[in-house]
């Protein structure tokens, strides 16, 4: 058997029971790589459960610098024994299964094209430990230990990182770096270390940091001086609202009086979670919510309110797989469609799609602006992958001299030395922004009443449906506006001369859209490729489409929604828009995405077709 | 609406503490119809404000949809309005309250908007203490979609269909007693010497104060079998007591015998003199509003008047323990950590 050699290049996963402290151990892990200077992609996949169901957490090593998932496994440690045959099953030939041995391992599990390597993890622990929490916890720790040796990790590293990990708690260093030292030592005596697959200290991470994007999001938003968060508890966004509360109690506490320059509050639902946001809006401080997918099902009506009423207001959507309940702890980017155009009625409603925490960061504070500026909703798409993982990412970083836009908002002052009477949804500017007050700015000048029916330019109700068309078509003109205001996207030329075929992507399939197209320029298949950051989409979207024959769409959901919207939006022929969809609730791998684009060039060209049906295996 | 409004006023009207004529805090011409209750708590909201002496940019009308969440455009014309969804006037006020704390909040909703599809929304903005005013105009029906029973009718009550109410009805005023309502009022459209001291007590409480209003709709639910006509009601009242209302700036001047009358004091100084016709009936003792709410109810009658107060109470604001200054004026230099902050975040990320 030919044992997979590889130094800094390989997939690590590891299947635990969720509930039983693995999550810590295998990040511990991951960091430690991290802090070795290789760069590092953790995934987190886990059920919806809080105790006794398998949990996977899966770390692509990769010193060319790889995040996204590349699909299939070189070392498995297989710690659950609900999930054993399969864990076995997905280990890559030449691989490694690693298992805890103090349990004979069932021979119908035995393959012959892999290694087999046993820790007797719960025989040391019974032995170490007295206490039967502490035998659960350290196992893991004592696999991570085992891996050091195994993998050459640098233990040092492992021990610094155990030190600031329990900062404040430091009864509990020894003991991990006792369970650590067990496993290594185990690993030293027993088998030849290191294994093929090891990692060698580089220097390939510079100054990136490891984040997950829903704690980005929540920064960009603290930085954007977003002071109003209102949320209802949903999987997989309600760490935006706990990483806002984290970094405010921090960062926003009133050096005078101890009190607290935000307010967090847990609504009933998700309708009074962006009925909240929209009301605090409206009296001109900076608020959002977090939800994901059943969540904007039920934000659509107020969604339609701030649409029409031009209530700005930033919402973010931690995407999961639906419909319905659908798999709540699975990622998917599935609400593409619900989002440009939520509510009822003619809407369509501004959304940015992040790649990466560092865009998480920055989407989070512009989407304010954005909102302010356009007085529109604003929806930032996100989803599980990115918001809930640590990824791998250029340091934040934010411009000291920046100003929030609070857009056109008139003051006591101006409202003061106007002669004119005051519309609120007059066109003064010509860009279709009309401008607004705060409640409570003058005493006799300013005021209006928001509604969601229709009124004229100076708010006052009417059923005319020459007032009712007007307000429409400047709604249309604002969106035409907007166009200019919203992030452009980011294109990356295939060759020189450019290429016939185009491939388009958004949000979490950067990474391994990235790495496919790498891969197919090496195999003589180079593509342009556009990244979408934004809706509505700007004039370069359309060019790209135009200046290419034929453009594939990276979704991962099963309707091709990104396609969907093009098509629509820009009125392009079908023909030349090729799905490439994944949608099975994992991360879309590069292998696939290199797979389907070669074999679908193959079949252009008369060559083989293969089948490919599944975008993350 | 083709209607204009008159805009002569005669030239000495009465000016209060703040400079403010009467014809300052009133709205655009109600479209409702003629003789509908609302318009009477429209202008009790108006009188109430102007004598308070509020400043009418100092208030934020929020409402939900609906006949009663239209009439926010007919009164305080100088304040922003906010008409927004059907049931969602809570959460939305819940919202401009965290923005501004400084601002005036008054709540409209109707009997639908609150009892129905928001009955969550209000449960909640009880249970939160807002400090607003949510004055519900009660008429048991839906008036702009023509006179179904909602859920505050009574059984057996008779709508102009016909035909008799099946199902028990919600009472607003218990059900926020019961949720921990720090002020619980229940009046009578028709009755503006008792709603207008209630309106200014609640718009002083420092916390949720809830007003259930029995409005009758002269359209769909004023028959002789309703128990929401303006007959049934006359015949049905069952005041609390009576009392009045004497703001912070006044001089306190009571011409009631001493003893008839107990005074409850205000946070900001303000008094209510209470003047109670039951004397074993103590609206600051949350179990006695209750037994009072539940006699009268077994009684077949209307108990109206101040039903529950708390005077010292913690609204939201104070239990999250957010700055004192409004939300909403806090600039970049409150709101923005700056870079070197973000220099520490990244250290700890690495």
């Amino acid at each position: 058997m030919a044992n997979i050699q590889s130094v800094n290049e390989f997939v690590i996963k590891f299947a635990n029971v969720n509930g039983t402290g693995s999550a810590s151990a295998n990040n511990l892990f991951a960091k430690a790589v991290f802090r070795m200077g290789i760069p590092v992609s953790p995934k987190n996949i886990f059920p919806s459960n809080i105790q006794g169901l398998p949990t996977w957490y899966e770390v692509r090593v990769s010193e060319k610098g790889y995040l996204g998932r590349r699909g299939g496994v070189d070392i498995m440690v297989g710690v659950n024994a609900q999930s054993l045959t399969q864990d076995v099953q997905e280990v890559e030939p030449g691989g490694y299964f690693i298992y805890d041995s103090t349990k004979r391992l069932d021979p119908r599990l035995l393959r012959q094209d892999i290694n087999f390597i046993g820790l007797p993890l719960t025989e040391i622990c019974i032995r170490e430990y007295a206490d039967p929490k502490q035998r659960q916890l350290f196992k893991n720790v004592l696999y991570v230990g085992a891996l050091a040796a195994l993998l050459d990790m640098d233990f040092t590293v492992l021990k610094d990182l155990v030190s600031d990990q329990f900062k404040g708690k430091e009864k509990l260093v020894a003991p991990n770096i006792h369970a650590l030292e067990l496993g290594y030592q185990y690993a030293q005596d027993h088998y030849s270390c290191p294994l093929g697959i090891h990692v060698k200290t580089t220097n390939k991470t510079g100054d990136a940091i490891l984040l997950d994007g829903n704690a980005a999001l929540a920064l960009g938003a603290i930085y954007s001086g977003a002071s109003v968060a209102a949320w209802y508890p949903i999987t997989p966004s309600t760490s935006v609202v706990d990483a806002f509360a984290k970094y405010c109690n921090r960062l926003r506490i009133d050096p005078g009086t101890g009190k607290k320059n935000f307010a967090i509050v847990q609504a009933e639902d998700e309708l009074a979670a962006i009925g909240m946001a929209i009301g605090a809006n409206w009296n001109g401080a900076r608020a959002f919510t977090a939800t994901s997918g059943p969540g904007i099902s039920l934000m659509s009506e107020f969604l339609g309110l701030a649409y029409f009423a031009e209530v700005p207001v930033v919402l973010m959507n931690i995407q999961r797989s639906g419909p319905s309940t659908g798999m709540p702890t699975r990622t998917q980017q599935s609400d593409v469609m619900i989002c440009a155009y939520a509510s009822h009625g003619d809407t369509k409603q501004v959304c940015l799609y992040p790649s990466t925490p560092k865009e998480c960061f920055d989407f989070g504070a512009d989407s304010f602006d954005l909102a302010d500026r356009l007085q529109t909703p604003v929806i930032v798409l996100s989803d599980l992958d990115l918001g809930m993982n640590d990824n791998m990412s250029e340091p934040l970083s934010w411009d000291e001299d920046r100003v929030y836009d609070k857009g056109k908002v008139h003051t006591e002052a101006d409202l003061e030395a106007m002669t004119e009477r005051y519309g609120r949804y007059l066109d003064v500017d010509g860009d279709a922004i009309p401008y607004r007050t705060y409640p409570g700015t003058h005493p006799t000048k300013g005021s209006f009443f928001t509604r969601g029916t229709s009124r004229d330019e100076f708010a006052v109700y009417t059923e005319s449906g020459e007032k009712y068309v007007e307000n429409m078509q400047r709604l249309e003109r604002k969106w035409e506006t907007a166009k200019s205001y919203v992030p452009r996207p980011e294109i990356i030329p295939g060759k020189e001369g450019g290429c016939r075929a185009g491939v388009i992507y958004y949000g979490t399939s950067d990474y391994a859209a990235r790495e496919a197209l790498e891969s197919l320029t090496k195999a003589g298949l180079a593509m342009d490729a556009l990244r979408i950051r934004a809706f509505p989409f700007n004039s370069e979207v359309e060019d790209f489409i135009s200046e290419h024959d034929l453009v594939y769409i990276i979704d991962q959901n099963r309707d091709g929604q990104m396609r969907s919207l093009l098509i629509n939006e820009l009125e392009i022929n079908p023909a030349k828009m090729i799905a490439l969809i994944n949608y099975d609730g994992m991360p879309i791998v590069a292998r696939f995405i290199h797979g389907f684009i070669a074999d679908h060039q193959g079949s252009l060209s008369g060559g083989q077709t293969g089948e490919q049906k599944t975008g993350s295996a | 609406m083709s209607f204009i409004q008159p805009t002569f006023r005669h030239p000495d009207l009465p000016v209060n503490d703040v400079g403010f004529t009467k014809k300052d805090y009133e709205g655009s011409l109600s479209t409702l119809c003629a003789g509908c209750g609302h318009d009477s708590i429209s202008a009790a909201i108006v009188q109430a404000c102007f004598e308070l002496s509020i400043e009418p940019h100092r208030v934020a009308k929020i409402s939900g949809i609906g006949c009663s969440s239209k009439t926010p455009t007919y009164f305080l014309g100088n304040s922003h309005g906010f008409n927004s969804v059907h049931g969602r006037m809570p959460s939305v006020a819940t919202g401009a309250n965290l923005a501004n704390r400084d601002l005036i909040y008054v709540g409209v909703s109707g009997d639908g908007d609150s009892a129905s599809i928001g009955m969550g929304q209000f449960a909640h903005v009880v249970r939160r203490n807002l400090n607003m005013l949510y004055i519900v105009e009660n008429n048991g029906c839906y008036g702009l979609t023509k006179g179904q029973d909602s859920a505050t009718a009574d059984v057996g009550s008779k709508s102009k269909s016909g035909v008799a109410n099946l199902y028990t009805p919600i009472d607003l005023a218990s059900v926020a007693l019961d949720l921990g309502a720090t002020f619980v009022g229940r009046s009578f459209s028709g009755d503006k010497e008792q709603l207008v001291p209630l309106i200014k007590a609640a718009i002083t409480h420092p916390g949720f104060a809830f007003l259930d209003v029995v409005s009758p709709c002269v359209t769909f639910n004023n028959t002789p079998a309703s128990t929401k006509s303006y007959e049934y009601v006359r015949e049905h009242l069952d005041a609390s007591g009576t009392f009045d209302f004497v703001p912070m700036k006044q001089e306190i001047t009571t011409h009631y015998q001493p003893g008839a009358t107990e005074q409850v004091h205000m946070h900001d100084g303000s008094v209510i003199n209470l003047h109670k016709l039951n004397q074993s009936y103590d609206p600051r003792d949350r179990r006695s509003a209750v037994d009072a709410m539940f006699n009268a109810k077994e009684r077949g009658d209307v108990l109206t008047g101040l039903i529950y107060i708390d005077p010292n109470t913690q609204e939201l604001h104070e239990m999250i323990e957010t700055t004192n200054k409004p939300l909403r004026n806090l600039t970049e230099k409150d709101l923005c950590p700056g870079s070197k902050a973000l220099d520490t975040i990244n250290e700890s990320l690495r």
